[in-house]
């Protein structure tokens, strides 16, 4: 945490990174997910990709994509970028290398803080971090007489209130899409409640109890206070929604604040927008939020030759001044001489506040997996939260059986 | 076509069937019965920008190891096919001793994934299948009837449905029936309830995946049956009205035994397609109220950041099984008249 701030907040002047980074050889495919500060860290490797060849897509079905592209031998991707999640099933199958050599010999304007290491070895360069955080209409909360909301439980009181004055049907909105985005939400709330996902030193899972339950129903509770909809709204929607000026509060990464800000749309929407801290709920103290890094990898099926050449365009982007100046509202960089702007906010109070990450373990994938589909038939009224939450365990269970973790 | 030249004629396609059904259907069934090796995992440091700590990743060494010696993995029989996310024959059993009534019994057990699935797999077959026969029947039989003049065009129009995309057909649908949208803001008002969605709600979902079903499926059996009843004679169907038969009496009698075989066919592609319902719940965002088995194989293919092999193949397996027990009373009668005939 302390390596974070340190890195967001410092201004020093290291020695100026090679621009001139002309590569000669191998050749440069990356996969990457889609949204604004990816498409500027690719368009920077681009710069020096001299007269290697250089392919890209970007994909928001980066996921689906990743494992069985770099499985193949030789991979179709020599550099995936990647996140805390995803890239665990990446290590599980040993799809990635270590760049210890790469960085030492190329790495001259990455920060220390930048290394993703696992057992010393590099496995990961991150770039930008990221989390989800509130996003509120401050005219909204004004013309109500709504201070800022500090917790859930605020969110809720004050999107009642929205509701209640006539001004707005369904005030609140997150990404609550059955699935991976569901999940998210869970983990996010469940960490603010201060659980904890599994049993101490075992892959066991540990969410049937008092705090899951409390969980669940704080995520009901704000789903009634969001479109009818909500089980089908992913980041994308929401976003939609806050732009079409039909919600006052949100809950939604920090990544997308660039295009939520940006001159499209309703100029007294945008105006009216604020960014501010990540709530906390049940009285916790840290965040009911988790706390991402985007980076690179490079892949294992690839020649030696491919992944320095990736190496070195990649290295190129992610400690380039340039380009944090140029993007600096579009990302929180991890990258030398950033200087956080409004935008940065959210992450910024999270690392404060003491978020956690994003858990980085080999069963978690399974985990979100379970979450993302057994606690629908709850929010639908369906079921009871404990019964969802031992339909979690149990088909969680039966996955990492047969995956080999129990 | 003596035995010979047919053989020869049938040879490049049943090859091709070997090579791209037969064999990955073995393949997928031999999958079925492994699990993954037990994951060795060992403690690490782990640093990432947010600060270190302790924690496990998968001991890639020794992995490689075992991975090397057994590269299919553990053997595990049928333990894949009898876990709780597939038959749950434990959980079955349980429920079984201690629920109290039928309806509890079902409840439960409809809660299981796998089960969860198959009653909505088979709720959309059995609903959409005769609706499409019906349908395009229907659709077919007053073409039939109107004018040559406009024919061409009606004809068009009427397989628009099978022309569009299945997943732009649906995304459509699927805007439409949103809160703000056209049909859902309507049955809003209508319904005088501002908080009723059609798609939080799993009944109204499953209308509306059932219903663009029909719209989809229909244009595919008018086709069909359409270009069978180019081939009714015309000589009885005259001689039928001489004799006073009505439209009913004529359908029922001349035309329906007429085409009877090209019923037959079209239930039973209807039935296969139906029961591999996919795309509709992906293009309706549907995963949270309706699964059906094709989407299971493709959550555990794809949704999960782990990869589940063998859960996704044994799910397939049972599909193929499925589908063979749904086909077997049409496939049996059509033998069945095939010997008489001969």
């Amino acid at each position: 945490m302390k390596k974070i701030l340190i890195a967001l907040s410092f201004l020093l002047f290291g020695t100026y990174a090679n621009a001139d980074c002309n590569i000669k050889s191998g050749s440069i495919n990356i996969l990457a997910n889609d949204f604004p500060a990816l498409r500027t860290l690719v368009e920077t490797a681009k710069e020096c990709k001299g007269s290697a060849d250089f392919k890209v897509t970007h994909s928001a079905e980066h996921n689906k994509i990743a494992v069985p592209a770099l499985t193949a031998n030789p991979s179709e991707f020599s550099v995936r970028v990647a996140a805390n999640s995803s890239i665990v099933p990446l290590m599980n199958a040993d799809l990635i290398r270590p760049m210890n050599d790469l960085v030492k010999k190329y790495g001259k304007g990455i920060q220390d803080s930048q290394l993703i290491t696992i057992d010393g070895k590099v496995m990961a360069v991150a770039f930008m971090a990221n989390t989800q955080h509130l996003y509120v209409r401050t005219d909204v909360l004004k013309e109500n007489g709504i201070s800022t909301p500090k917790t859930y439980e605020d969110v809720v009181a004050a999107s009642e209130k929205i509701r209640a004055a006539g001004k707005m049907k369904y005030p609140y909105a997150a990404a609550y899409k059955a699935g991976w985005n569901l999940a998210e939400e869970f983990v996010n709330m469940y960490i603010g409640h201060g659980g904890e996902f599994f049993k101490a030193g075992t892959a066991k899972p540990n969410v049937n109890n008092a705090k899951g339950v409390a969980t669940l129903n704080m995520l009901k509770k704000l789903a009634d206070l969001s479109n009818p909809d909500y089980l089908t709204h992913d980041s994308e929607a929401i976003k939609v929604e806050w732009e079409a000026g039909n919600v006052a509060i949100m809950t939604l990464w920090a990544s997308r604040s660039g295009t939520l800000l940006d001159d499209e749309g309703d100029a007294k929407i945008t105006a009216a927008t604020k960014l501010v801290a990540p709530a906390t709920v049940g009285g916790g103290n840290i965040p009911a939020a988790t706390l991402w890094w985007d980076g690179f990898t490079l892949a294992k099926n690839r020649s030696d030759a491919d992944a320095e050449a990736s190496f070195r365009a990649m290295a190129h982007a992610a400690s380039s001044k340039e380009m944090v100046a140029k993007a600096s509202d579009q990302a929180v960089w991890l990258v030398e001489g950033f200087v956080p702007g409004p935008k940065s906010v959210g992450v910024i109070e999270a690392v404060k506040m003491g978020a956690k990450p994003y858990p980085m373990l080999p069963q978690m994938g399974l985990m979100h997996g379970a979450l993302g589909s057994e606690i629908v038939e709850f929010l639908q009224g369906n079921e009871s939260a404990e019964q969802a939450l031992k339909d979690v365990e149990a088909a969680y269970m039966t996955k990492a059986k047969e995956q080999g973790f129990l | 076509m003596p035995n010979r030249s047919f053989f020869w004629f049938f040879l490049p396609a049943g090859l091709a069937m070997i090579l791209f059904i037969g064999l990955p259907i073995i393949s997928t069934g031999i999958q079925s019965f492994y699990a993954q090796h037990d994951q060795i995992l060992v403690k690490v440091k782990k640093c990432d920008p947010f600060g270190c700590k302790v924690s496990v990743v998968v001991d890639q060494e020794a992995t490689s190891k075992i991975k090397g010696e057994k590269p299919l993995g553990k053997f595990n029989g049928f333990g894949t096919y009898v876990d709780r996310n597939h038959l749950a024959t434990n959980q079955v059993s349980e429920f079984w001793g201690e629920s109290k009534s039928i309806g509890e019994f079902v409840n439960k057990v409809g809660n299981l994934p796998f089960y969860k699935a198959l009653v909505f797999t088979l709720t959309y077959c059995v609903i959409v299948t005769p609706c499409v026969l019906l349908l395009g029947f229907i659709i077919a039989l007053s073409l039939n009837a109107v004018s040559r003049k406009i024919r061409g065009p009606l004809i068009f129009g009427t397989i628009l449905p099978m022309i569009v995309t299945p997943l732009v057909g649906s995304l459509v649908l699927f805007w439409m029936i949103d809160a703000e949208g056209i049909i859902g803001a309507n049955l809003q008002i209508m319904m005088n309830d501002p908080y009723l969605s059609v798609k939080s709600s799993k009944s109204l979902t499953w209308i509306t995946i059932i219903i663009y079903g029909i719209w989809h499926h229909s244009p595919f059996a008018f086709v069909v049956f359409y270009a069978a009843l180019q081939t009714v004679p015309q000589e009885p169907l005259e001689a039928s009205i001489i004799d006073g038969a009505s439209r009913f009496q004529r359908v029922k009698h001349i035309v329906l035994p007429h085409i009877y075989p090209v019923v037959t066919f079209v239930a039973l592609i209807s039935l296969m397609d139906n029961f591999r319902v996919f795309e509709p719940i992906i293009g309706f965002s549907a995963e949270g109220s309706a699964q059906s088995l094709s989407w299971l194989i493709y959550d555990n293919l794809v949704n999960e950041e782990v990869i589940l092999f063998g859960s996704a193949a044994a799910t397939s397996i049972m599909t193929i099984i499925g589908i063979s027990i749904i086909l077997a009373p049409v496939l049996i009668r059509t033998w069945r008249e095939f010997r008489t005939n001969r």
